[in-house]
């Protein structure tokens, strides 16, 4: 089952002719990914490595292929452009890599996306991984850049806003033999699709998954939102880890969203909010997949 | 990006917001003549203003002992006087950190006597992604502390982007305020130009601490940005070239702008390790976890994704430019990064700069077989580590001048 994604969605690729975009639907083409389609405006009736028809805009595309989920590598001065592009075009499922979009974008793309039927992942995210049965994981869907091999089909869903840090659970859990059913990276803009609460809520509703991890960071309030809901909703065991309790307030520590502002959206404030919700919390990001376990 | 006060009432008044203006000086001899003009016109007092991009300079101590980073004067001489102590000198405030910051700047203008002081700022709210503007009776002070001792005597409007700050929500604002008759008018248009500085200009933060409603000099009322603060969005600079032309660059620390001309993400700490990472989130936990194992980070460093070799080079210089740093930590966990290229990096780097520095290195993920051996063959002293747990370990005890197991030990 997993959530969002599986072997079976239909995905297209907006600035499928760009470097970063070509790159990455090679490697998700390699992994089984169903790329059905790409979009670069003005080469519409060309291929893409003569394997992957390419579209001058997303709702021909669509007709075209009845893809159901588009995946954007356009840089952020056209990002935004391109989401409200694919919700335009009903897509389920559009999710946006890219890094940079400026925030007053953001703003108006999530309020023109008010009463769409598209769920946006993203931006500023890796994107999102159900693995397959295959070696490596193969088979399954890889929608993004996180790299394939390290996933492993199986029961643990991973919400996370940073990218490398998600790597580095999910592979402790695949070197211990567990998989994973969906992993989700929902971005660290502070304008975003989805949070933390959304994926937890799909999670518990999975019966293909059977305990999550969720990874935070500073800023925002995605993280003590998810853990009152997970208080008195959640069925399944929930380990945490929050990233930047040492972290400077008042510095954007990367991430545009990863800032402590007038004194709000501290480590300190979201470990409290998971342990009032018991939720377990992982000490170091070394001991992620350890802390999930031992609830299990 | 941060901006000076100066530059903030400047985008403000471009926007329809009354501000008392004012010259930028750079030497007690300006300020002098400034104020004498101000004097001349009929102003009682002139007030002298550090230019830092740090708050609290009211009750901030300069270094050479002077008190205050805003003064009032009543003569010439007592600009000069004040002006003479302020530039050139280092500003300790709550939010510069001890080592204060250098004030090249101040602002010079004539002050006029004023019946109240209020709050107003405009940010995200990250909840709703919505635009907020917020007021509040009690200004002058520390926001944060009236927000956690008085919640109540904050008011907040939500704006719908489509239309903006609408009049009707300035007027529930500006009567929250106590602004009824004659300045029931004067408030809402400051207030709609305050929303438009934000909006027009990508703002993350508009802030005017305190609003004063001032007696003029002829002896009529109006609403004036006694002090503005505004912090622009990074991602949104590209397309305003005029802002950034803002920026100072002897506000920011040299290796961080430095850092910025490479596209790296760095931030100076003030520990002794410094640390080398790909990915926001992963720099932030590798700090963390140095942290838990009883060490201190000396800086936050994200090379990216997709990090070249002049990058990775960049890098390295950077991050042991700093002096307080006695040890190294490298983490990289490459995902679509070829970890053999970071080693690639590494070797050229500790060549190239000579790099006497303890070094522990934690590689994991793509090409990483090939990675180690590159490492190993280089013949340089390293330290190797499997898990980021056994990285911290190692790299604290090494930074503490204790000997460690060069080799890898538990995953």
């Amino acid at each position: 089952m997993a959530i969002l994604i599986n072997e079976d969605t239909k995905v297209l690729v907006q600035g499928i002719t760009g470097t970063f975009g070509a790159q990455h639907t090679r490697l998700s083409l390699a992994y089984g990914t169903r790329i059905v389609g790409g979009i670069t405006p003005g080469r519409g009736g060309q291929w893409f490595d003569d394997q992957v028809p390419i579209f001058n805009n997303v709702a021909e595309a669509v007709r075209e292929t009845q893809a159901n989920a588009s995946v954007i590598f356009v840089p952020p001065a056209y990002a935004a452009d391109a989401i409200l592009e694919g919700v335009q075009a009903d897509l389920e499922l559009v999710v946006c890599i890219t890094e940079g979009i400026p925030v007053r974008d953001m703003i108006q793309v999530k309020r023109a996306m008010r009463g769409r039927r598209t769920r946006l992942i993203g931006p500023n995210c890796p994107g999102i991984v159900t693995p397959g049965r295959g070696v490596d994981s193969h088979g399954g869907c890889r929608i993004g850049i996180s790299p394939g091999y390290i996933h492993k089909k199986g029961h643990i869903g991973v919400v996370s806003r940073s990218g490398t840090l998600t790597y580095e659970a999910v592979w402790q859990l695949t070197q211990r033999g567990v998989g994973q059913s969906t992993c989700v990276g929902i971005g660290g803009d502070p304008v975003h699709g989805t949070t933390h609460l959304d994926v937890v809520k799909m999670f518990n509703e999975d019966p293909d998954t059977h305990g999550i991890i969720m990874i935070g960071e500073i800023g925002g309030t995605s993280e003590e939102e998810a853990a009152a809901w997970i208080k008195d909703h959640c069925k399944k065991p929930v380990a945490a880890f929050v990233a930047g309790a040492t972290a400077p307030p008042g510095r954007r520590m990367g991430h545009a969203g990863a800032i402590i502002s007038g004194g709000k959206g501290t480590a300190a404030a979201k470990i409290e909010a998971f342990k009032a919700a018991g939720i377990a919390v992982a000490p170091t990001p070394s001991h992620i997949a350890e802390t999930l376990l031992k609830l299990m | 990006m941060n901006i000076h006060e100066y530059q903030a009432k400047e985008l403000l008044a471009k926007h329809g917001v009354v501000t008392p203006g004012g010259d930028v000086c750079e030497t007690p001899e300006q300020a002098r003549a400034v104020a004498a003009k101000r004097f001349a016109e009929g102003y009682k007092r002139v007030i002298v203003k550090s230019q830092v991009h740090a708050g609290g300079r009211g009750s901030g101590t300069f270094k050479n002992g002077f008190k205050g980073g805003v003064h009032f004067c009543v003569n010439p001489a007592e600009v000069y006087s004040v002006a003479k102590k302020m530039l050139g000198q280092v500003l300790v405030t709550k939010q510069t950190g001890p080592e204060g910051r250098l004030v090249r700047k101040v602002l010079v203008y004539g002050a006029l006597a004023n019946d109240s002081e209020s709050y107003v700022a405009v940010v995200l709210d990250r909840a709703t992604s919505l635009p907020v503007m917020m007021v509040c009776k009690e200004g002058g002070m520390d926001i944060e502390e009236v927000a956690a001792r008085n919640p109540g005597a904050i008011l907040t409007e939500v704006i719908d982007p489509v239309v903006g700050l609408m009049p009707y929500q300035a007027r529930n604002l500006a009567l929250a305020l106590g602004m009824n008759g004659p300045l029931l008018g004067p408030a809402v248009k400051l207030l709609m130009g305050v929303y438009r500085t934000w909006w027009e200009c990508e703002a993350t933060l508009v802030e005017i601490n305190p609003l004063h409603i001032v007696e003029y000099v002829n002896g009529g009322q109006i609403l004036m940005a006694v002090d503005g603060k505004i912090n622009l969005d990074d991602n949104a600079l590209y397309r305003h070239p005029e802002l950034q032309e803002l920026r100072d660059f002897d506000e920011e620390d040299p290796l961080e702008a430095e850092a910025s001309y490479y596209n790296l993400s760095y931030i100076k700490l003030d520990g002794n390790i410094a640390c080398l990472v790909n990915g926001a989130g992963l720099a932030m936990a590798t700090m963390d976890v140095i942290k838990y194992y009883g060490g201190q980070p000396a800086n936050f460093l994200d090379v990216g994704g997709g990090a070249s070799g002049d990058q990775v080079l960049a890098a390295f210089k950077i991050i042991t430019s700093d002096p307080n740093v006695k040890a190294i930590l490298v983490n990289i966990f490459g995902g679509i990064m070829r970890c053999d290229i970071i080693a690639k990096g590494i070797v050229a780097a500790v060549r190239e700069h000579k790099l006497e520095l303890p070094l522990v290195v934690r590689l994991e993920g793509n090409n990483v077989e090939l990675a180690r051996r590159i490492l190993r063959e280089s013949g340089l002293k390293l330290i190797e580590a499997r898990s980021m747990a056994e990285a911290a370990e190692k790299v604290v005890q090494v930074a503490g001048g204790l000997p460690v197991a060069a080799g890898p030990g538990r995953g």
